[in-house]
């Protein structure tokens, strides 16, 4: 996107952007709307399924990389596109090229993507519908403990959670920064 | 960002990896809409184990308020409903969604508050009573708001008491719009009142100050109903499969798990498909 001319890209950029923001409970209502039996992709049978919280969450993320990575390679794009047009680097290795330079941007980019999707609990709850050993996940299993009186499992489960996230975050910057 | 351009195809790719996951892993699976009492009690986890090992039935729960899970099987997406909210579920029959509605088991709802009691209600057994103490001292209220059953039941007792709290005035009537664990915890917090069902009440483990302070009312009887899909209505795939389940709820192998569920030595449901209350 930001290397390449085409019809609709500045919309593209424009709707990424816009969409940093997007409520997540409006997503998952959306997409329930979307899902049920009597909505138009009824036939799926996708309600209340894992693929229907994955599609959400990939709804939800993929605004957040692409904004966050489009404003990261656009800069080095600027400064040595020329020059690599110049050495004749085809399209997909300018990318190569272009996303080395930026890596710690872009590593940066994805794990917002992650963050969102694995902190997210609206959405899932919304289109999962949080049914035990099949759409449950850690979040909205903090939410059922924290109902059910059950302060100190969900908060124990909340620590899990924190300690997934800063294991990722940290396994990832240790493998890109080399 | 070349990807950006795939994006269709990779939501395509999506969809379909989500139509082979969704009739693969479960084919004999049913969604059953019931209400937040009856799972966040316990009771579910407890009998559905012995019916899929009879069926092979896998039994998919939503555990939302009576009124949710009758919208969630209006619109479709569930198979059928276990909820308790009589009036309710009369509308949803009436309007042609229901059939073949089966009471199965029934228990009671309980007024909790603090032990400090500012309303003077403990050891009362007249709801109505209780409910215009609470409002006359106004003391804090927690009601759930979330036009579940139990949510029902306190909006019905507050018309017969001829108060209507909304318009009471002050802050003691507090509308969480939650569902009964978010509004035992609420209550806990503010030292408040509020109508609970006794499931969720014997299984809630942040009890704190909170008491049961007036129980044993006619008026506070909690009768759970299971009803299927009218057909003509809703042409659900697996409406054999619903039926299965319904009429093993009321069978006496269905009715004998729910009498043997306890919690802390308390019988929570009392199985009722042979005497209706």
């Amino acid at each position: 996107m930001a290397i390449c001319r085409f019809t609709g890209r500045r919309l593209l950029i424009l709707l990424a952007n816009a969409f940093l923001g997007l409520p997540p409970v409006v997503v998952g209502l959306a997409l329930y709307l979307m899902f049920s039996r009597s909505g138009p992709l009824g036939a799926l049978a996708l309600l209340f399924t894992p693929s229907a919280m994955v599609i959400a969450q990939a709804l939800l993320a993929t605004p957040i990389i692409t904004a966050l990575t489009h404003r990261a390679i656009e800069e080095p794009w600027q400064e040595y596109g020329g020059a690599l047009r110049v050495e004749g680097a085809s399209r997909l290795c300018s990318i190569r090229v272009l996303l080395a330079i930026a890596r710690r941007s872009v590593v940066t980019a994805v794990l917002a993507g992650f963050g969102r999707t694995i902190s997210e609990v609206g959405t899932v709850l919304i289109v999962g519908g949080n049914i035990a050993g099949h759409t449950r996940i850690m979040t909205t299993a903090i939410v059922l403990k924290t109902s059910e009186g059950e302060l100190g499992l969900a908060l124990g489960l909340g620590l899990v959670l924190i300690g997934i996230s800063i294991a990722v975050s940290a396994s990832a910057f240790v493998l890109w920064r080399r | 960002m070349k990807l950006r351009r795939f994006f269709p195809l990779l939501f395509v790719m999506l969809l379909g990896h989500g139509t082979i996951a969704a009739e693969q892993p479960t084919p004999q699976s049913i969604i059953l809409a019931s209400t937040t009492s009856v799972e966040n009690s316990g009771l579910l986890a407890h009998i559905l184990p012995a019916f899929t090992k009879e069926t092979g039935i896998t039994v998919h729960v939503l555990a939302q308020g009576t009124g949710q899970a009758l919208q969630t099987a209006a619109r479709d997406d569930a198979d059928l409903v276990l909820v308790h909210d009589p009036e309710a579920e009369q509308k949803f029959s009436a309007a042609g969604n229901g059939i073949d509605r089966r009471q199965i088991a029934w228990n009671d709802f309980i007024v909790v508050g603090p032990r400090a009691d500012p309303a003077h209600i403990g050891g009362t057994h007249d709801a109505l009573a209780a409910l215009k103490a609470i409002a006359g001292a106004k003391a804090p209220f927690v009601s759930r708001g979330d036009k579940s059953g139990t949510d029902a039941l306190e909006h019905r007792l507050w018309r017969v008491v001829g108060v209507d709290p909304a318009k009471a005035g002050g802050s003691w009537y507090r509308d969480i719009g939650g569902g009964m664990g978010a509004a035992l915890n609420a209550a806990q917090a503010m030292n408040a009142y509020t109508i609970s069902d006794r499931g969720t009440w014997l299984s809630f483990a942040n009890k704190g100050d909170l008491a049961v302070l007036v129980e044993g009312d006619p008026r506070l009887l909690n009768r759970y109903d299971v009803i299927l899909l009218n057909p003509a209505k809703h042409p659900v795939p697996k409406q054999a499969l619903a039926k299965r389940f319904a009429q093993w709820l009321v069978s006496p192998e269905g009715q004998a798990a729910i009498g043997a569920y306890q919690v802390k030595g308390e019988q929570l449901f009392h199985p009722s498909a042979a005497a209706p209350k």
